[in-house]
């Protein structure tokens, strides 16, 4: 019985440094971009200077609202697509083809993004098309449809599929039987899915710099280009900003989920 | 059983728009990749000279395909710079991914032995600094290791340095970098192993007489090897390819293949050397793609 006390010591030490050094910066992040002084390292009394600069600058602003947009459309469409091949892969038994549509659904999630970046621009530019909001959507797509439908894919796997087979018995066909009976139960799943699609969206900064076009720059291309210069408490504004604004997105997935929990069923994780 | 049957057919339907779309826009990409790698570059807009010309008939297809070089292939193979650059992308990845182990598996560990009530806290908790913006959580460190900052003023304070350390622009803070970012890739599946471990197996090594550490290399690591598997692959493969981590965080005189990729995608305008470029990063990372597609494949169906 001691060992396993003292062991759990060490447990609890480890698991406290390991949270702490993951939210740690974050937090001291946060803290600054309330900082009223110029510099960044002295603490000059709490403002909301920062927050008022960065709604009077309208290339950023602009940036803000583009990746909005795309992170919006591309989630939808993402979990939409990511949903469909889910249910393929976790119901539709074998069909031809099978192995290289979920070899191209779980590449992408480890893919270095430069290579998916680099081969989508070459695509766009083979097909003439115009670079912008459209290129960068379709590009987000293709990376997030994949996370939406492994999240799916873990949930219908852990259905109990007896209960579409009861509604199948007891006369509905499989479309009916999918639509009254598996969506609601995997509905938790997909709202997890497109909240992840939309922050992955969010945050990309390689596929979008490949893809978008000249004056239609994303928010994360313009904070990157601005941190290439420098600490700015500017940039700290809008990071805190956009981590509010996802820490709503997760607090709605996680009341979404458990709205539906409540039925008896737990909420997949992720 | 029949009723399975039935169902899978109209599931079988719903492969047909995500497929199309991901032969479309993952599939097809990657033979314009390998069309402009063998490409020649030229001044123009865009900066090479197209290969094939379906337009133009036989002859012409013929005559693209003597035009075809591995000019680029072989500038990559006998430039210092591209070979430097795999040898460091890989050396870098192999070192993160160690350093993820060490610090992720007691992390991991802790969780795993935590009462159940209290493991799905500390998961969401691993999970959630994973959804904040990647490029914020670098600059989170930005701000921590730059030359007047936290770090050095603590230091300072604490009289551990005389004069402020120089951090940014090294590899320490590239590896701070990329351990603070993959580290939740690293957590989850090992936790996911050991969550499932039943602890009666360690209890019964040490009541046997093993002292801690064997029942650790004995029961619980080889135990938890699946988990350390999905965990290596799901960091080493990115890493690999990482561009900001070492672009905003480590010196500018070793580079890694994606930064070289993208300074000749971005500054040198010459595509058909960055697809090359690409190429070649897509080889050597194959093996360890396909021993991850194979685990995931595992682990997702395990369920049915």
């Amino acid at each position: 019985m001691r060992k396993i006390s003292r062991l759990s010591r060490f447990n609890v030490a480890s698991l406290a440094l390991g949270l702490a050094f993951l939210y740690l910066p974050i937090l001291i992040l946060v803290i600054y971009s309330f900082n009223a002084s110029r510099l960044v390292t002295v603490w000059g009394g709490w403002s909301l200077r920062w927050y008022h600069e960065f709604f009077n600058d309208r290339a950023m602003i602009e940036a803000a609202w583009m990746s909005l947009r795309v992170a919006a459309s591309s989630a939808t469409i993402a979990t939409l697509l990511g949903t469909l091949a889910a249910v393929a892969l976790s119901r539709g038994e074998r069909f031809r083809g099978r192995t290289l549509f979920s070899g191209m659904l779980y590449a992408p999630l480890v893919m270095p993004e430069v290579i998916t970046g680099l081969s989508l621009l070459l695509l766009f530019v083979a097909l003439n098309a115009e670079r912008g909001f459209w290129t960068v959507t379709i590009a987000h797509t293709t990376l997030t449809m994949c996370f939406v439908a492994v999240v799916v894919q873990s949930r219908l796997g852990s259905l109990d599929r007896s209960l579409e087979e009861a509604a199948m018995d007891l006369g509905c066909n499989p479309v009916r039987a999918f639509v009254a009976v598996t969506l609601p139960l995997i509905a938790p799943a997909i709202v997890a899915g497109w909240m992840l699609a939309f922050t992955l969206s969010l945050d990309d900064l390689v596929i979008a710099s490949f893809t978008t076009g000249p004056g239609s720059a994303t928010l994360p291309i313009r904070i990157y280009s601005e941190v290439r210069l420098g600490v700015k408490p500017e940039i700290n504004a809008i990071c805190t900003l956009v981590i509010g604004l996802i820490a709503v997105v997760i607090v709605i997935a996680s009341l979404a989920s458990k709205l539906s929990s409540s039925q008896g069923e737990s909420a997949a994780p992720l | 059983m029949s009723g399975r049957r039935i169902f899978a057919r109209p599931a079988r339907f719903a492969a047909i728009a995500p497929y199309l779309w991901m032969v479309l826009f993952f599939l097809v990409p990657f033979a314009f990749v390998l069309k402009i790698s063998l490409s020649q570059t030229a001044i123009a807009q865009p900066p090479y000279e197209p290969v094939f010309d379906l337009t133009a008939g036989w002859e012409a297809l013929k005559a693209a395909f003597g035009a075809l070089s591995l000019d680029n292939f072989r500038l990559l193979g006998s430039d210092d710079i591209y070979v430097f650059a795999y040898v460091r992308s890989l050396t870098v990845a192999v070192t993160a991914t160690a350093l993820l182990l060490v610090i992720g598996y007691p992390i991991a560990y802790g969780m795993a032995r935590l009462p159940r009530r209290w493991q799905a806290v500390a998961m969401v908790l691993v999970i959630v600094p994973f959804w904040t913006s990647f490029l914020i959580r670098i600059y989170a460190w930005i701000n921590i290791l730059q030359h007047d900052g936290l770090l050095n003023q603590t230091l300072l304070a604490l009289h551990l340095v005389s004069q402020p350390v120089v951090w940014l622009s090294t590899d320490t803070a590239m590896y701070i970098g990329i351990v603070y970012s993959y580290l939740p890739f690293m957590i989850l599946p090992l936790y996911a192993t050991l969550a499932k471990m039943e602890p009666v197996l360690e209890e019964a090594a040490s009541d046997l007489g093993a002292p801690p550490w064997q029942v650790f290399w004995l029961v619980t690591f080889p135990l938890s090897l699946p988990g350390v598997g999905a965990g290596v692959l799901l960091c080493f493969i990115p890493i690999v390819g990482e561009f900001v981590i070492p672009d905003l965080l480590a010196g500018s005189n070793a580079l890694m293949i994606g930064q070289t990729l993208w300074l000749e995608f971005f500054t040198n305008k010459d595509w058909p050397v960055a697809s090359a470029a690409a190429i070649v990063l897509l080889v050597v990372l194959l093996v360890p793609l396909l021993l991850y597609e194979r685990l995931q494949k595992r682990q997702l169906e395990q369920g049915r």
